[in-house]
């Protein structure tokens, strides 16, 4: 058996050590050894989306990056959106937008489509529908055939906007 | 490489993680020149002003990448020397005449872009090798160019595609042609038949329809889930004249001081 490695990674702003074999997945990480959970793992080689996180603010593929890749790194999943949002809010506005709208049925995509999302919305304020489709084409969602989702996303940019305006 | 071991296609025994040498990233101008380290990621290349002034079709064919978390990670080496015929970047190394450079142990050589891609997911490295950087020419800033494929999806790998780049001259008769398809034999493929038969044409719709047809010589496609060896020969010279038209057109707008 190989060597585990000691790592150390900030995950949702919190420091976190780890000892892992080499060869196991950040997401893998995430889930069962941090017990992060909200990210979820569906194709496992890069396709459907689901596993996405942010990783020193760039969405990635947590299925795709060795934990020990990320040692040393910033990573932020689902469960710290949250705290991203509007101090005392208990969601994220791109969250509540998804509650408004339906954006989820049966919910297996949907935290990696938000974090896919949160990036957008951090790069362009308003993004036009055609945008935000263009951006979550690396998302499958099984259920919703979209629609909601987009309407989540532009829900979520006008609040996002209200805020800042204020 | 990590959708082969999670798929259990590939079982290395060591797996050299090459993220920690930081001189293969980066994005450097050289004379006639963009020298771009083999680790540097296919978004960087995509927003990089550098590049978009002087090698526009190279930030252009990122965008047809998967998506925004996979060029976040993706890198173009990466990309090279995985060659897969149905990807964009070594048809845009082939089409530019790019070089590579490679190196191993006290050793350096430069392979061109012509040399490189040998065979279905193969490449003129040894064993021993890696590609250290890849230098890319500067296009001249009256240049034409457009990259054209077809995909079930955005993002997915094409099932056919072409890199076209052009130049016209004074009296806009064409100059320069070149044409690399992807999606459509075992490599991806220049056409220098097609190139030849549009050197010193009036490139009107004609002339680069005849043209883009003498891109199926060189073609040996396969046929797959997704389309059959005849879809795909059809679709190369259907793409061919498309993207030579939107080149030409760009050429033009591009010369108009």
């Amino acid at each position: 058996m190989t060597a585990k490695c000691a790592i150390e990674i900030t995950v949702n702003e919190k420091r976190y050590d780890g000892l892992v074999e080499p060869r196991m997945s950040l997401a893998d990480f995430l889930r069962d050894q941090l017990g992060l959970t909200g990210t979820h793992l569906g194709c496992e080689q890069g396709v459907c989306g689901s596993c996405t996180v942010l990783f020193n603010g760039e969405t990635v593929r947590s299925c795709l990056l060795l934990a020990v890749q990320a040692n040393g790194e910033t990573i932020l999943t689902i469960e710290g959106l949250a705290a991203r949002g509007k101090a005392g809010e208990l969601l994220h506005p791109l969250q509540q937008g998804f509650l408004e709208t339906v954006g989820f049925q049966c919910g297996f995509c949907t935290p990696g489509v938000l974090m896919t999302a949160y990036e957008l919305l951090n790069e362009n304020a308003s993004p036009s529908e055609d945008e935000i489709r263009e951006r979550l084409s690396g998302n499958l969602c099984r259920c919703t055939g979209y629609q909601n989702i987009v309407a989540g996303v532009l829900w979520a940019a006008e609040h996002l906007r209200a805020q800042s305006d204020r | 490489m990590l959708p082969l071991l999670n798929l259990r296609l590939a079982k290395p025994k060591i797996l050299v993680d090459l993220n920690g040498i930081s001189s293969l990233a980066g994005i450097r101008e050289a004379p006639e020149c963009i020298s771009i380290g083999a680790m540097t990621r296919q978004s960087t290349i995509e927003r990089s002003l550098l590049v978009r002034e002087g090698c526009p079709i190279l930030a252009e064919a990122m965008r047809h990448i998967g998506h925004v978390a996979i060029r976040h990670r993706g890198t173009l080496g990466g990309s090279l020397v995985h060659a897969d015929p149905a990807a964009e970047l070594p048809a845009v190394a082939l089409a530019l005449d790019a070089k590579f450079e490679v190196a191993r142990k006290g050793i350096d050589r430069v392979i061109p872009a012509e040399q490189f891609f040998t065979d279905y997911l193969t490449t003129a490295l040894e064993p021993d090798e890696i590609l250290r950087q890849i230098d890319f020419p500067v296009l001249s800033p009256s240049s034409g160019y457009a990259l054209e494929e077809i995909a079930r999806r955005h993002g997915d790998f094409a099932i056919a595609g072409v890199v076209a780049v052009v130049d016209l001259d004074d009296a806009g008769k064409i100059a320069e042609a070149r044409i690399a398809l992807f999606g459509v034999a075992p490599t991806p493929v220049r056409s220098r038949k097609a190139e030849r038969a549009l050197i010193g044409q009036e490139p009107d719709d004609n002339a680069l329809r005849d043209a883009a047809v003498l891109v199926q010589d060189v073609l040996d496609p396969p046929a797959d889930i997704r389309a059959s060896s005849g879809y795909r020969k059809h679709a190369a010279a259907i793409l061919t004249a498309r993207a030579l038209r939107r080149a030409v057109q760009l050429c033009r707008t591009r010369r108009i001081p």
